[in-house]
């Protein structure tokens, strides 16, 4: 039997405010353990929560970013358990009155356009941090545990899909377009290593083409882009083993082991909660007035859609180049940064998707990581453009500027890679290869002007690329006609 | 000090008075500080209204704000005040009368503790509770219970019994106290004091060890109304830490000499008589009189929901309280239960089990389970309608009464005991009191007069913020009822 997945996300998104949601001290990642804490975060007697205004209008544009309704009103719940990472004994959350509903993202997979509705973004905040002395490295069998409390009361924004992504690829796809966005609009840092990008999976599997829902499980503990394609993989894998063998999938946490790459189900101790949610008495409700969202709306940040749609408007470039631009915030910053210093889209376009994602590709390296400034390569782009250099030594010095960081004229300069454009000087060369080559000269002279192409071949090969391509083309027509 | 006299003349000197020793050079702040100190070293041993002195550090002050008397000297200078153990003070052991807190050390200041210092108040000590203010008597403190200033054999009332006990027997000048479901204007009426709930939002709760996040409120415990109201100065105001505080529309005013003259007053009809000890009644509908013949307009008023008030607040009450209470989990500070534990599942029963008193335990059981899945919408779900009709019937009684009234407690102070074997009864101590904390009102306590020996409180409650209004009227009635507010410990220090 074929059976179909259906995956729904929950990911989390640690903000990139300033201070925490409830209390003011610092919410930037890392830090001493236990130095960025105070009453309200190490939840003392007597403390009280109070919300931060920037998270809200993080929230806020996140929640308009993908497309959902604001309601005008929302209220915080209290989400009850209990685990030494959570200092009040709950999380302060939402329930059944979420911040924003009814979303949707869109991504292509297998060139086809799907929409993935999003049912809800919601505003909590992150627990402490618990690090468990012992083997496993969970609480389960831990010698002793610590805690650090930086963590504790960061804004938290958790976005949930509906259940309507089929396969890991497109899970991945989608999750990579949701970071994407997210670093657009400027609210996380969403890196999933620091766990400032999470993300949960609830998982069934059902025969293809059946309406009806299977029994799902929540594979969590995904720390990767491909951890979480793997995970998903592995799980439906195992469902479909389940129900193969005339099992049932039982309704379950599981959790994604990524140094075996296995999954297995948790303990159902660890999982089972009766979180007894119920109206945070100590915050009150969050009107999100018609104004403010309108001052939001008016204050997002340009979005990759519309920034792929005015750089083919206004830089006249094909749809493709567009979207590979735009696909990362960084990226797209990196192009505009560099028609700063040479204007020609089109050429800057060209460099940026061949020569600079081919060699991050081949070398690994993300693009924060790039040795070549925007400045850098605007310079480089320069001399080829002024004929200084040869479009192929050009990219040869792009490539060592990559690896050394130095300035394409400094390059130039020290190995002597300046474009031969001296006729004179070409001539002479010419003269040489034109005796060294007779029949070929015969060919081109009975009319084979193809063979043209070899004449400069030879002379480039003589000059080591330096010679410049349109005064040697002259210069060759001259000697061989003559 | 010849104005002043002796010790027994000093401990009956209301704030206000005293202040006006101070002021004209008359008395000194070291003179007050050491009059109240030395009543409560001579009586507390049986009032028991302290579970921590601060009496070095209340000598200083004191003595610090005489050297720098006169202009300049913040407005309530050298007041002796005793603060609830409830409120946070940093550096001062916090214990909200529980073992859980037996060593906490608080790292910061309640805003509530804090104005009342920055205005000049000395602190003599954070005084005994039910144990994070659940109970009626003070019984529920983990440390003991306190005793009736007007008969050692009898309780405060609660949950700021402390509070109330300390001011009647001249043990402080005046008080903080917190007041959930009653805990202030209770054990004033126990007690024969005055006792302040403001209206909800109107002082802040940062640093007050919430019980129900939803009800508390900080307030005063006085001798006169007009303390109470010189101390509301002092406490109200939107604190940045509280996002559930407000600006108070109005600036709190003292109330002048005046009489009732054309004040709506209404009687609810719903709470008088039934469940309210007849001698109570009787002293109750004297004042009734006495308020009418100075002007009042005195009708009967209905507040048709107001029977489910009291089963709604042990719904809602306890709900919050089991999440609020969470947070003792021995991880961090206070308790934590000795020896070896297989998990920390282990740990934290063990040391909850260790660290509450029955009545915690009990509200956090009852609580847990109104919010559990299933029972939410018939207990949570449904209180909350509850309380949302009560709210409704007040503003409906407040279209024809400027203010309400009721005794403050269907009894007079019980005996030790009496009623420790019985919760429900024991709740019912509440139940004129608590409809006002599901509405968020200001309502105030004051002593209408002695049955058996013992004071009768009068309850007047108004509408939300109207607290200028209600202190006025509350003035003007405190006049002329004339109660003898002075306790017997304080006549013995003649």
């Amino acid at each position: 039997m074929e059976f179909e997945p259906v995956i729904g996300l929950e990911i989390h998104v640690e903000l990139s405010t300033e201070s925490k949601m409830f209390c003011g001290c610092r919410a930037e990642f890392g830090g001493e353990p236990n130095t960025r804490c105070c009453p309200v975060c190490m939840a003392h007697p007597g403390a009280l929560p109070v919300a931060n205004k920037k998270a809200i209008e993080y929230l806020a544009r996140i929640s308009l970013a993908l497309n959902c309704n604001i309601p005008g009103r929302s209220i915080f719940h209290r989400k009850n358990y209990f685990y030494p990472d959570l200092p009040k004994g709950y999380q302060i959350s939402q329930y059944d009155q979420p911040f924003a509903v009814n979303g949707q993202l869109g991504i292509i997979f297998d060139d086809e356009h799907i929409s993935v509705g999003i049912e809800r973004v919601h505003m909590e905040e992150d627990t402490a941090k618990n690090i468990h002395a012992g083997k496993s490295g969970r609480i389960a069998g831990a010698l002793y545990s610590l805690i650090d409390f930086n963590r504790s009361g960061t804004p938290l924004v958790e976005i949930v899909t509906r259940p309507e992504i089929h396969s890991p690829q497109a899970a991945r796809i989608f999750l990579n377009k949701l970071k994407n966005l997210l670093k657009y609009l400027d609210v996380s840092d969403c890196n999933m290593e620091e766990g400032s990008l999470r993300c949960d999976a609830n998982v069934s599997v059902r025969p293809a083409g059946s309406g009806t829902l299977g029994v799902k499980t929540e594979l969590k503990n995904m720390n990767s882009f491909k951890h979480l394609e793997k995970g998903l993989a592995k799980e439906i894998e195992r469902q479909v083993a389940v129900l193969e063998f005339g099992g049932q999938v039982v309704q379950q946490t599981v959790h994604f082991d990524f140094a075996s790459g296995e999954v297995t189900p948790m303990r159902s101790k660890e999982f089972a909660h009766d979180y007894r949610y119920f109206p945070e008495p100590d915050l009150v409700p969050l009107a999100a007035s018609s104004s403010f969202v309108q001052k939001i709306t008016a204050d997002m940040p340009e979005l990759p859609d519309e920034r792929a749609k005015r750089y083919m408007a206004d830089f006249n470039l094909p749809a493709y180049n567009a979207e590979v631009l735009t696909s990362s915030r960084e990226l797209s910053d990196y192009f505009e940064a560099t028609l700063a210093y040479f204007n020609d889209s089109r050429i800057v376009s060209n460099w940026l998707m061949g020569e600079l994602l081919g060699y991050l590709n081949a070398s690994g390296t993300e693009l924060a990581g790039c040795l070549v400034t925007p400045a850098g390569l605007g310079g480089l782009l320069k001399m080829i453009s002024s004929g200084e250099v040869s479009n192929a030594v050009g990219k040869e010095i792009f490539m060592e500027m990559c690896k050394t960081g130095g300035a394409a004229e400094n390059i130039v300069a020290a190995r002597g890679l300046t474009q031969i454009s001296d006729a004179a000087e070409l001539a002479a060369i010419a003269e040489r290869v034109i005796a060294a080559n007779p029949a070929q000269a015969e060919q081109f002279r009975a009319g084979k002007d193809k063979v043209l192409g070899f004449f400069v071949g030879q002379i480039m090969k003589e000059t080591g690329g330096r010679a410049n391509p349109q005064v040697t083309s002259r210069v060759l027509r001259d000697k061989l006609a003559g | 000090m010849t104005a002043a006299g002796g010790k027994g003349n000093l401990l009956r000197l209301s704030a206000i008075e005293a202040l006006g020793l101070i002021g004209r050079q008359e008395l000194t702040a070291s003179a007050l500080t050491g009059a109240y100190l030395a009543q409560i070293n001579q009586h507390d041993n049986d009032v028991s209204a302290y579970l921590r002195l601060t009496a070095t550090e209340a000598q200083l002050e004191a003595a610090a704000f005489e050297a720098a008397a006169g202009e300049g000297a913040p407005p309530l200078a050298g007041l002796p005040t005793a603060i609830k153990d409830v409120l946070v003070t940093e550096g001062v052991i916090t214990t909200c009368a529980s073992r859980m807190l037996e060593n906490y050390n608080p790292i910061y200041t309640a805003t509530s503790v804090l104005k009342l210092r920055q205005a000049g108040i000395v602190m003599l000590g954070k005084t005994n509770m039910d144990e994070f203010a659940m109970g009626s008597s003070t019984e529920n403190s983990a440390f003991g219970p306190t005793r009736n200033p007007w008969d050692l054999g009898r309780v405060p009332g609660g949950s700021s019994g402390g509070s109330a006990a300390a001011v009647a027997a001249g043990e402080a000048i005046w008080a903080l106290g917190s007041d959930t479901g009653g805990s202030i204007r209770q054990p004033a009426a126990l007690c024969g004091v005055v006792g302040l709930k403001p209206t909800y939002g109107s002082v802040s709760r940062y640093g007050l060890v919430a019980f129900a996040s939803s009800f508390d409120q900080v307030g005063p415990i006085t001798k006169t109304v007009r303390d109470a109201a010189l101390m509301l100065k002092y406490l109200v105001g939107k604190d940045a830490n509280d996002s559930t505080s407000v600006e108070h529309p109005d600036e709190i005013a003292l109330p002048e000499d005046r009489d009732l003259a054309g004040v709506r007053i209404g009687i609810v009809r719903e709470l008088v008589g039934k469940g309210i000890d007849a001698e109570v009644m009787s002293v109750f509908n004297q004042a009734i009189k006495k308020m009418e013949a100075a002007g009042a307009l005195v009708s009967e008023a209905g507040l048709p929901h107001v029977e489910y008030a009291l089963p709604a607040y042990y719904i809602l009450a306890p709900a919050e309280a089991s999440a609020n209470l969470a947070r003792f989990d021995g991880v961090r500070y206070g308790l934590r239960a000795g020896g070896a534990h297989a998990d920390v599942t282990e740990m934290y029963e063990e040391t909850r089990s260790q660290g509450f008193g029955d009545e915690v335990k009990r509200r956090i059981m009852l609580g847990t389970y109104a919010l559990s899945s299933g029972y939410y919408e018939a207990y949570y779900g449904q209180a909350q309608k509850v309380r949302t009709l009560v709210v409704q019937d007040f503003a409906a009684a407040f279209a024809d009464a400027d203010l309400l009234v009721l005794p403050t407690a269907p009894t007079t102070a019980f005996k030790l005991g009496e009623k420790t074997g019985d919760p429900l009864t024991m709740y019912k101590s509440d139940i004129c009191t608590i409809p006002v904390n599901l509405a968020g009102l200001p309502a105030i306590s004051i002593p209408a007069g002695l049955a058996g020996g013992l004071p009768v409180g009068l309850q007047l409650i108004g509408p939300a913020f109207s607290e200028n209004l209600l202190l006025q009227a509350a003035h003007s009635a405190e006049s002329v009822i004339g109660f003898d507010k002075v306790s017997p410990l304080v006549k013995q220090a003649d």
